[in-house]
């Protein structure tokens, strides 16, 4: 398939996923009340406003992390249900791409769900947004949700294959976002400045986070054709 | 395509899976076991602040590298079989071979890192850059083990395992430097001193150097039987194919 | 609207010992199949014979692990991307996505192979989904409605293969007839058809010949 065919079924693919999820409002009508839940959850255990201010980049990404495994099951649940990857399959799309779609999709959901977070530790944890600290804050949540959607649509892509094992999907992802996790909020407290920490301490995670996002995003994209193949 | 059939050799041959190759390997090992032991124990000195404590680092630290050692064969492995021409599924067996034993020797340094740091400090965990890593790949190689025990066809299951353990290995500097880094950031950690790296003098280090080649010969015995092992399990589920080819046509003899 | 033409020369399917596995069990136990090109085949038998594995075999969705085969002049085992392209199948699923409408998923399926407006307009003419269906949510029609839109996927794509799979499934008796009469122009248009039913009257009326599986091979043959 030649590259503006390539690009084509991205594509199709991104804007079938934004479509369905405009028409079934899965991620407003049910993950972002989730999220947001889990923030007031973690108010309940810490119950501390000092705390909950100098963790609340943690609690944010954390809440990414758990949301992010519920969208992107919920992405190949749409895809499996009738069959569809099979049919994709069947008519020789090109793997990569379908992955290219299904990433970018996964990116500008867990996006829109950072923007609401990130409004949620304002409101309900007190942080502050410094000017310095917006570039940082903008670079190192775009390229950690480009990792983190890498990682997680391959290991769904995987996990949505196999009857009865969607409950593998937490075990594998975990452990390999840990660095996004680890990233994410140390570039979040620098930008943030919690815990005294300055901006100019945040942008060698920056380097740790696209270095991330580049090579599972890549990788990704190879591995995502053999690896629901039968 | 046909099924891959498992080269027969000496080892698949006999109803064991020793050869004399086995034999003197393991000879070896046990013998670099016991030196370990003399010099671990009884020759190298105490260390000046831990005591003999130190000494669970004889063990702690060629752990440790063995299984960074035996994820990069399953790497290997791994790639041997998606990318050679051939597909080996031999290559997919020495890679599930090596990772469980990667695996195990993970642990190994993770409870022998935790006594060490409750008898030094007296703390089970500290969040140092080595033991977090550790059981981080731990946790991820846990999860290798699981995929290469999902259903499918051998060719599916070896495909699948070696993806995601390239994947794994891939994660491996990422999870390191991000540790690393994010330890660093912690000056409190390395005041304490709960870091559990110490100077080590000539002897120490001889002694290090010995509990390293014994363990690596471990590795090696253990690799050869393992995989062999899983060459023999594969042999037999493809005798029984034959069998169970038999009895497919058979069911359809007795309803037609 | 005709499908593509390729390797006109071959048989639409070609397989000799062929063998399955579905996690080391043989499904597929040493096969032997020629189907030629125009052909309707109904594949029947008990539960379990091997029907659907051996549809999905010539879709090139399941890998043969002994024997030999080619669909549409395509290796299965070698150039599987390729068969994959040549066939177009339709199985207890319909690979359609419930929250678009027919006429979105058509053309999502359009955009895919590059097919203009013109050809989703004919292949939804053809299954009679133009109109007031077209802007019908999957979610919202009938099982005839669903089999009828994953059919003109088929036709946009220009399938030479068609493999189905209990086409009749879930279906009511008239809509039953549509699908037989669909099948039948999608044989006058030149594509091969396949599929598995239990109903052996059906299988007199429509096809050109019934194959008969049992334990994983073919146990009898009439056309």
């Amino acid at each position: 398939m030649s590259s503006s065919g390539r690009i084509q079924v991205a594509r199709v693919v991104l804007s079938k996923d934004l479509r369905i999820e405009r028409r079934s409002k899965v991620l407003t009508s049910q993950i972002i009340p989730f999220a947001v839940v889990t923030l007031v959850l973690f108010a309940f255990a810490l119950d501390g406003d000092a705390i909950l201010q100098r963790t609340a980049p943690g609690l944010v990404w954390i809440a990414m992390l758990f949301s992010s495994m519920i969208i992107v099951q919920r992405n190949f649940a749409v895809e499996t249900s009738d069959g569809a990857l099979d049919a994709l399959r069947v008519a020789g799309a090109d793997m990569s791409a379908v992955f290219w779609g299904k990433w970018l999709a996964l990116v500008i959901q867990l996006l829109v769900l950072e923007v609401v977070l990130l409004i949620g530790a304002f409101v309900m944890y007190g942080i502050e947004f410094r000017g310095p600290g917006v570039v940082l804050l903008v670079t190192s949540s775009i390229s950690a949700t480009c990792g983190l959607s890498a990682v997680s649509t391959i290991y769904a892509g995987l996990a949505s294959g196999v009857r009865g094992r969607e409950s593998l999907l937490p075990l594998l992802v975990m452990p390999v976002a840990s660095p996004v996790l680890i990233g994410a909020t140390r570039a979040a407290e620098a930008a943030f400045g919690t815990g005294g920490t300055v901006v100019s301490e945040g942008w060698p995670w920056l380097g740790v986070l696209s270095v991330f996002a580049v090579v599972f995003s890549f990788g990704g994209s190879l591995a995502f054709g053999p690896l629901i193949d039968d | 395509m046909t099924i891959d059939t498992p080269p027969i050799t000496a080892a698949t041959q006999r109803r064991g899976t020793s050869t004399p190759a086995t034999r003197v390997i393991g000879i070896l090992t046990i013998s670099m076991t016991i030196w370990l032991g003399v010099f671990g124990l009884v020759l190298s000195p105490a260390d000046r602040d831990q005591g003999d404590a130190v000494r669970i680092m004889y063990v702690h630290v060629p752990s440790v590298w063995l299984a960074y050692l035996a994820f990069i064969v399953t790497a290997l492995a791994s790639g041997v079989h998606l990318f050679g021409r051939r597909h080996s599924l031999q290559a997919d067996r020495v890679a599930g071979a090596s990772a469980e034993i990667g695996v195990v020797f993970m642990a190994v340094t993770l409870v022998t890192g935790m006594l060490w740091g409750r008898i030094t400090w007296g703390v089970y965990w500290q969040w140092d850059a080595r033991l977090t890593t550790t059981a981080l790949l731990f946790i991820s190689y846990v999860g290798y083990l699981a995929v290469r025990g999902l259903e499918g066809t051998r060719e599916q299951r070896a495909r699948r395992s070696a993806i995601v353990g390239l994947f794994a290995v891939l994660e491996v500097p990422l999870v390191h430097w991000s540790v690393k880094l994010w330890r660093s950031l912690h000056q409190e950690a390395t005041v304490l001193g709960t870091d559990l790296d110490v100077s080590l003098d000539g002897l120490m280090l001889f002694s290090l150097f010995v509990g390293v080649v014994a363990f690596t010969l471990l590795f090696v015995w253990l690799l050869l039987h393992r995989s062999r092992m899983l060459t023999m399990l594969d042999l037999s589920a493809e005798s029984g194919l034959e069998s169970a080819l038999a009895q497919r046509r058979a069911e359809g003899g007795a309803s037609a | 609207m005709e499908p593509h033409v390729h390797a006109s020369g071959s048989p639409a399917v070609e397989l000799r010992n062929a063998v399955a596995l579905i996690s080391d069990f043989p499904a597929l136990a040493g096969l032997d199949l020629t189907v030629e090109r125009g052909e309707i085949v109904m594949l029947t038998g008990p539960n379990g014979a091997g029907k659907t594995t051996l549809l999905r075999v010539c879709a090139g969705l399941t890998p043969i692990a002994r024997g030999y085969g080619r669909v549409m002049g395509a290796d299965v085992s070698i150039e599987r991307d390729e068969v994959r392209r040549r066939v177009g199948m339709v199985a207890h699923s319909n690979g359609l996505y419930d929250e678009l409408t027919v006429q979105e998923n058509l053309e999502f399926w359009g955009a895919l192979i590059g097919a203009g407006d013109d050809e989703l307009h004919q292949a939804m003419s053809i299954m009679g989904l133009d109109g007031r269906l077209a802007s019908v949510p999957v979610r919202g029609l009938s099982a005839g409605q669903r089999r009828r839109t994953a059919f003109a996927i088929l036709v946009v794509r220009r399938a030479g293969l068609w493999l189905l799979d209990e086409p009749h499934a879930g279906l009511d008796s008239s809509a039953r007839d549509e699908v037989d009469g669909i099948l039948r122009k999608a044989s006058a248009a030149g594509a091969t058809v396949m599929l598995s039913s239990h109903e052996l009257d059906r299988a007199q009326q429509l096809a050109t010949r019934e194959v008969r599986l049992a334990g994983g091979v073919v146990v009898g043959d009439e056309r």
